[in-house]
């Protein structure tokens, strides 16, 4: 048992509803009580879908517990059937479902349905959503895809964007433009508006590129194993995992066609001398593992960032993120329990934080600004334009992402000139942000700050001049200057301690 | 004077009514959480389930409520399944570290889940225990928010009704007033009674539990929500005796409800009518504004929570709508026969759902405004079909005279915004 507030997963069926949903000609019959329709709004509202997820829930009740839950399982999966006439259905059981064993794959197959029946073995009560989105893939690819001849031409599929997914709308379309600039064309993308008969097709294609390893690994690995697909590696997420991505399929295919860069303005953007401000923020990374790994490469090489610290909610991901986490020298925070997350950011006190709508919370309640570059999602993380994270234009999209939250350049050294501007200080927050900038009021007096390690203190001229210091670098001052006095032996922080500090560390 | 008339083709209280039984569009009782851990100041919300549970409550609140909610879940594990742990005592453990965490806790609420339900962890027994761990400081009750055996808003029943055995006895007369509302409009609602010299008046779910509700044979109570059965049920067997009434919902169900609550306590007239009468013009002035675009519209209610029947009542006989359907998850006589009596005959009435065949009718019937939930809503909206989402019905303050005006304009919003929108070319 353990003790959870919010959770970056939900259950394993939401996964498989998130595969259920992307598709079409599919339908989910779902062994589940009444109340697990509450998934149906992640769709209809988080992604404001159109049409009700292609979901039959069994709703079952107590009084049925004792009598037969397992003829209203065969009702549903008929009534289904008969109603919506799907190409194939999935079936398994939701966590109170799996629980009463009534064993919906056993009972479909009974029913001598004529379409493909894919039974689904999701786990509740060991693993998550992502599991559920991968296995559910993996299974339907397993029972739908068909040994045949390969394309004329040279030939992908693009596997892994589901319903739900971070903009994956938008990265299949880059994707195919990317390729298709190569001389590559898009035989199937599965499963995102896939229909059975399209994951028949499958094995058509010379070669399949893994968009999201988190949804899509396991039936790559599949299409690997079973019909000799290889599949790529990198994910482009920035400008160079997408440069290593296009030499990566060269290698695989021999194709030789370059994409166009002439729309690529993000290196531009990030050498231009209003970019300096953002040499060496201290950057926290936290999200699915494919975009940590994809963001640490972005903020370290091509956005100038100092990585502080990285992690992943996705055990799935833990050796690979270990393993970067390594290369970069930092801790690599590993979990699903968001308090933890809370207690590394505010430990580390970093400058800004590259995270989750989860991460954006705890750095509003930090005062830490915080872009998002990963799911969890919110209805923000639909937008109505179009904005990619793989490829070239995904790179511009990120560059204007991560910048976004930040107080701009020129207004940073404003704000430090001007501190003690009773409207231009730096409670205000960035200017481009909406919100009333609040009047400075007067200074309290000054109490001996509380320190953060138990053996420095801060005496008041020194806390008086942190004060000073904007706040988007304070805690960093606060903490350098910690660090040098332990370093130093001192158990005092005076105000010269504060400026040598300041001048050890100056870069 | 004032009473309402009931309608001339005669109410809805013995029509006949469309039983269904199939898939269900609701969420479970535990979403009556996000609400009820703001009401109860004191109060923490821990529920024993799953994955599921916690990721339900995560998307219901929608916007998470990130300074430290007072709730959470104690999530099972493969081991807690196989036996390999006591359940109890990992409850326990659970329960221990929150406690020392969140001194400021008066009051925990065990709340049951369908996977606890199913395996049959006896809440009530470790409720128990844990009230004698943790009293006096903190008091430790159970109820069931599952879905196997509640819908939605009833949720919060469960939640009060398992508050009413600890309730402190007594043989005062006072009046109850029983349903979690939003501060404001509680405060309106008990100063309009305190004003026709009603008293004492005590409240369930207080605010917190030094309050001082009590409950013996000489307890009057008035519901302020309709779906409060089991709670209705408890208190009369506690002695208790209910005032029937319409729901104060609108200008004339909150003279009727007052009405009915001042017959009871004798106060005159001409008091009634003095407190009554300026906001209920103000009301009215509202209502008439805020339901102009509502004239002569029809309306479909799917079933969500509870709500529906005195809501239908309002909207067809102060907004001037027609209503075709009004689905309830359940239908008690008891609460909502005196709203069905004013409720003009016309409309199917149905209990229960099978969602697939209630969308065919209402596809049928292609009503002006379909009030569902959020499952639904965008699905009907892109097949032309205008919407309400019915959650808002419970999560925004609509109750008594000064927010009837808000609560037409829950239902006239999304038709005007449908008309002010124009995105075709000018020509």
């Amino acid at each position: 048992m353990k003790l959870t507030v919010w959770t970056y997963e939900g259950p394993p069926h939401v996964g498989a509803m998130r595969v259920a949903t992307a598709m079409k000609g599919l339908h989910y019959v779902l062994h589940a009580p009444q109340g697990d329709t509450y998934a149906d709004l992640l769709f209809t509202m988080i992604e404001r879908r159109n049409h009700r997820p292609p979901v039959s829930y069994t709703t079952f009740q107590a009084r049925d517990l004792g009598a037969d839950t397992a003829t209203l399982f065969k009702a549903s999966c008929q009534d289904a059937v008969d109603r919506f006439d799907p190409q194939a259905i999935i079936v398994g059981a939701s966590c109170t479902a799996e629980l009463i064993q009534d064993d919906p794959a056993g009972l479909a197959e009974t029913m001598g349905l004529s379409i493909p029946v894919i039974p689904l073995e999701l786990p509740s009560y060991s693993r998550k959503e992502n599991f559920g989105a991968d296995e559910t893939f993996y299974q339907i690819v397993k029972s739908l895809a068909k040994p045949q001849e390969r394309t004329a031409r040279v030939t992908c599929n693009i596997l892994g964007p589901t319903a739900l997914g971070f903009r994956a709308r938008d990265d299949v379309e880059e994707l195919t433009g990317l390729l298709s600039d190569m001389g590559i064309d898009v035989n199937v993308v599965a499963p995102l508006n896939a229909t059975p008969s399209d994951i028949a097709r499958l094995p058509a294609a010379h070669f399949n590129v893994l968009l999201s390893p988190e949804t899509g690994e396991a039936a790559a690995r599949f299409l690997e194993k079973n019909h000799g697909q290889p599949y790529t590696k990198v994910v482009p997420i920035g400008v160079g995992a997408t440069r290593d991505f296009i030499a990566e399929v060269a290698e695989i295919t021999g194709v030789t066609g370059r994409p166009d860069e002439s729309r690529l303005r993000m290196p531009w953007w990030s050498r231009s001398v209003d970019s300096t401000y953002l040499t060496g923020k201290r950057v926290f990374i936290f999200g699915d593992g494919t975009h940590v790994a994809a963001h640490a490469r972005i903020a370290r090489d091509e956005m100038g960032f100092e990585v502080v610290g990285i992690g992943c909610y996705n055990r799935e991901m833990a050796r690979p993120i270990r393993a970067l986490a390594k290369e970069y020298g930092v801790a690599a925070l590993i979990t699903d329990d968001y308090l933890e997350v809370e207690a590394a950011i505010e430990k580390l006190s970093p400058e800004m934080i590259l995270g989750t709508q989860m991460e954006r919370h705890i750095g509003k309640r930090l005062g830490i600004p915080c872009a998002v570059i990963s799911a969890p999602v919110h209805v923000q993380d639909f937008p109505a334009r179009y904005s990619p994270q793989v490829g070239f234009e995904g790179a511009n999209v990120i560059f204007d992402t991560l910048i976004h939250p930040l107080v701009m350049g020129l207004e940073e050294h404003l704000l430090t000139m001007f501190r003690d501007d009773f409207e231009f200080h730096d409670d205000a927050g960035p200017s481009h942000h909406g919100g009333k900038a609040k009047a400075k009021t007067e200074d309290a007096p000054v109490v001996p700050a509380q320190p953060t390690d138990d053996n420095v203190i801060w005496l008041s001229d020194a806390e008086k001049e942190l004060k000073k210091i904007p706040f988007f670098v304070r805690g960093k001052a606060r903490r350098n200057t910690e660090t040098f006095a332990l370093e130093k032996g001192l158990h005092e922080i005076s105000l010269d301690t504060l400026y040598e500090a300041k001048a050890h560390y100056a870069r | 004077m004032n009473v309402p008339l009931p309608p001339t083709n005669g109410g809805c209280r013995t029509a006949p009514v469309l039983k269904e039984r199939g898939q269900r569009e609701v969420f479970c009782g535990l979403t009556g959480i996000i609400w009820l851990h703001r009401k109860m100041q004191d109060a923490f919300f821990l529920v024993v389930g799953s994955r599921t549970c916690a990721h339900l409550l995560q998307s219901a609140a929608g916007v998470m409520i990130f300074a430290e909610p007072r709730f959470g879940t104690a999530i099972l594990e493969e081991q807690d399944l196989a036996g390999m742990a006591d359940a109890h005592k990992e409850l326990d453990r659970e329960v221990e570290r929150l406690l020392s965490r969140r001194p400021d806790i008066r009051q925990l609420f065990l709340v049951g889940s369908c996977p606890s339900e199913v395996i049959k962890i006896d809440l009530a027994r470790a409720a128990e225990r844990l009230s004698q761990v943790h009293a006096p400081h903190v008091r430790v009750l159970n109820y069931s928010g599952s879905g196997i055996e509640t819908t939605f808003t009833e949720g919060e029943d469960a939640c009060l009704a398992s508050m009413v055995p600890v309730l402190k006895d007594t043989t005062a007369r006072e009046l109850l007033v029983v349903g979690a509302l939003p501060d404001v409009v509680e405060d309106q609602m008990v100063s309009l009674l305190t004003d026709m010299g009603i008293g004492p008046i005590r409240l369930l779910p207080a605010r917190r539990i030094d309050d001082t509700t009590a409950v013996g044979k000489n307890t009057v109570f008035a519901l302020t929500q309709p779906f409060l059965g089991d709670t209705h049920a408890a208190l009369e067997r506690r002695g208790a005796r209910h005032i029937a009434a319409p729901f104060p919902f609108g200008d004339e169900g909150t003279t009727a409800w007052l009405r009915a609550v001042a017959a009871e306590f004798g106060v005159s007239e001409e008091t009634f009518e003095s407190v009554t009468a300026a906001p209920r013009a103000r009301a009215r002035k509202a209502i008439a504004q805020a339901a102009e675009g509502l004239r002569g519209k029809s309306v479909f209610f799917f079933p969500d929570s509870q709500l529906e029947i005195p809501l239908a009542r309002f909207l067809t006989r102060e907004c001037g709508m027609t209503a075709v359907e009004v689905g309830s998850p359940y239908i008690h006589d008891a609460l909502h026969g005196p709203d069905l009596d004013l409720l003009p005959a016309g409309p199917q009435i149905s209990e229960g759902q099978d969602v697939d065949k209630q969308l065919e009718r209402a596809r049928a019937a292609r009503p002006d405004l379909t009030v569902c939930g959020l499952g639904l809503a965008n699905p009907l909206e892109a097949e032309g079909l205008s919407t309400k989402w019915a959650i808002e019905l419970v999560f925004t303050p609509v109750h008594f005279y000064e927010q009837a005006g808000d609560l037409a304009g829950l239902f006239s919003r999304p038709l005007r915004r449908k008309a002010v929108l124009q995105m075709e070319a000018a020509e």
